[in-house]
């Protein structure tokens, strides 16, 4: 993991920024944004948006729908680069670099930035397919051999290996829903992002699966810095480090979760998590 | 009252859906009486003949086949690629726009129309004579438009969240066109090549415009080969007045509708295997 010095854009901007100390100011700054706007043609998401996001540690973003958290998370690996007439203003630098500058590789970009998508997502193919495909489309296995064991690794670091080891090559759809998640993250896994984006990854499972997900998300902090957007306040508690609010595009409050759930600094915070709005 | 309209309604739409089998019905039963008792495998592998008795089908048979092969294999790819550009790469700009709705104006064009061009561009202008596969450019042509139309609506059923899954990864436009997009799109992609084949296999006016011959004693031999295809052998044998040619005419019918079945049920089997693929 490299260490990173904060740029001068993001200490310049330290003390405009709401809620900005977060609890593990050890951690090195993964993600440095600056605020950023984002527009869907002429009508604003987002608002001044300036973030630090610490590496190995769980970053959720809560807030009430249409907030814009999902709208920033998919900012932060380009995703809203296929929507047309989208517009971003400000600067998102990841280990120092600007991701919206000129000449950034945006498909270079979403390997080191994965993502795991609110409604999982399998290909129309096999299990092993589905995990060996960004492999191969990157280049990344030199050998069929070299590809079967990535291929098995990233299941297990999924914690889905055990599962589906006697019928890698059966069809992904014939999964469970839980199931099918944990594989749209082990694919996620298989190319070794740095930064992993989660959409909402377990709004649509039971308890159970849901209870599966989140004890994945703690194994995999060790290894990666993981953004998690939630609907749902007790897995932020649950899950993460340090937690985000965002209200109407605005990013209210961001600091340590336990803090953000037991004393906010701003009302409206306290309000949310407490259940009076949103 | 209320279900009295009901069955009334539903009476007429039987009606009108057994009015239209019985048609269908004599038509076939027709031809089969006329064309069964010289159907046989003399009739499949026998040459254009003066004598009805000796005359068969196999020139046209060949060339038909030939045809629709070669039809098949310019109209797949090119209507694939303009399909993929329009729908994945163009812009929503007013060019784009008038593009689509000439694309959906030349389907509706008369097949003459097809052959007068086919006889002024490939015939005349690249000098590829009254050949196959100046043939098969005019039915690839006559084919396209049905072939790109099909294949963007298809191209349109793949979810996006397959793209963004696969975005995700780091793959290219390219790569997720090609290993996802494509593969999820085929089974409509192979249903809409199949239908506009079907056309364009009964298609008689485009190539007697270009000069496919009515009357040739062999079969083809390669691409530049001159060659006819069995709605114009049909043609021909209606055309005749001795009566035994009209049976003739009746078993070459059935020949073309056999041909029109195999190609149906490929279709069918292809969609069925692509679909399955990849689910439970």
């Amino acid at each position: 993991m490299s260490v990173v010095t904060p740029s001068v854009a993001s200490l310049s901007g330290l003390t405009a920024r709401p809620g900005q100390p977060p609890a593990r100011a050890d951690a090195p700054v993964k993600i440095d944004v600056d605020r950023m706007n984002f527009y869907y043609g002429a009508k604003r998401a987002l608002d001044g948006i300036s973030i630090q996001i610490r590496a190995n540690l769980v970053t959720a973003f809560i807030g009430p729908s249409g907030c814009g958290k999902s709208t920033f998370l998919r900012s932060l690996n380009r995703m809203n680069d296929i929507i047309p007439a989208t517009r971003v203003e400000g600067t998102v630098l990841i280990d120092g670099q600007d991701i919206y500058a000129p000449g950034v590789d945006v498909v270079e970009l979403r390997r080191r930035v994965g993502m795991v998508f609110q409604k999982s997502n399998p290909f129309p193919k096999s299990i092993f397919e589905n995990v060996a495909y960004g492999l191969r489309i990157n280049d990344m296995a030199r050998s069929k051999a070299e590809l079967a064991d990535r291929v098995e690794e990233s299941l297990r670091q999924a914690a889905i290996f055990d599962e589906v080891k006697d019928r890698l090559q059966d069809s992904a759809l014939a999964l469970s829903g839980g199931q099918q998640q944990r594989l749209c993250i082990a694919r996620a896994l298989a190319i070794r992002p740095e930064i992993l984006l989660m959409d909402e990854p377990a709004s649509a499972l039971d308890p159970i699966a849901t209870q599966r997900i989140e004890e994945l998300i703690y194994d995999l902090k060790k290894t990666y810095t993981i953004v998690i957007v939630t609907h749902n306040m007790q897995q932020a508690a649950r899950v993460s480090d340090h937690t985000a609010f965002f209200w109407l595009g605005r990013l209210v409050e961001y600091d340590r979760t336990d803090r953000i759930f037991t004393a906010p600094a701003e009302k409206l915070t306290e309000d949310y998590v407490t259940g009076r709005c949103g | 009252m209320k279900h009295r309209a009901d069955v009334l309604f539903r009476t007429i739409a039987l009606g009108t859906l057994l009015l239209a089998l019985a048609a269908l019905g004599a038509l076939v039963y027709d031809i089969v009486s006329g064309g069964l008792g010289r159907l046989n495998w003399q009739f499949l592998t026998s040459m254009a003949s003066r004598r009805p008795e000796d005359a068969g089908i196999y020139h046209a048979l060949a060339g038909s086949i030939w045809v629709i092969v070669l039809t098949g294999a310019l109209a797949l790819p090119l209507g694939v690629a303009a399909a993929v550009y329009l729908e994945e790469y163009g812009t929503r700009s007013r060019a784009a726009r008038l593009i689509e709705i000439n694309i959906a104006n030349l389907a509706a064009v008369p097949s003459i129309i097809y052959g007068l061009l086919g006889l002024g561009v490939f015939v005349r202008f690249m000098g590829m004579g009254r050949s196959v596969l100046a043939g098969a450019c005019t039915l690839a042509l006559l084919a396209l438009p049905v072939v790109i139309l099909s294949t963007r609506e298809a191209l349109r059923t793949v979810p996006g969240s397959i793209r963004e899954g696969s975005y995700a990864l780091g793959a290219t436009k390219w790569q997720t066109i090609w290993y996802q997009v494509l593969p999820m799109a085929l089974p409509g992609i192979l249903t809409g090549l199949i239908l506009s084949l079907s056309r364009a296999i009964g298609e008689t006016a485009p190539l007697i415009t270009i000069g496919a011959l009515t009357y040739i004693p062999f079969a083809p031999d390669g691409l530049w080969s001159p060659f006819t295809v069995l709605p114009i052998q049909i043609f021909n044998w209606v055309s005749r007045p001795q009566a035994a040619f009209k049976e003739n005419a009746a078993a070459g019918i059935l020949v073309l509708m056999l041909l029109l079945l195999v190609m149906n049920a490929i279709a069918v089997f292809l969609r069925d295997r692509f679909q399955r693929q990849g689910r439970p």
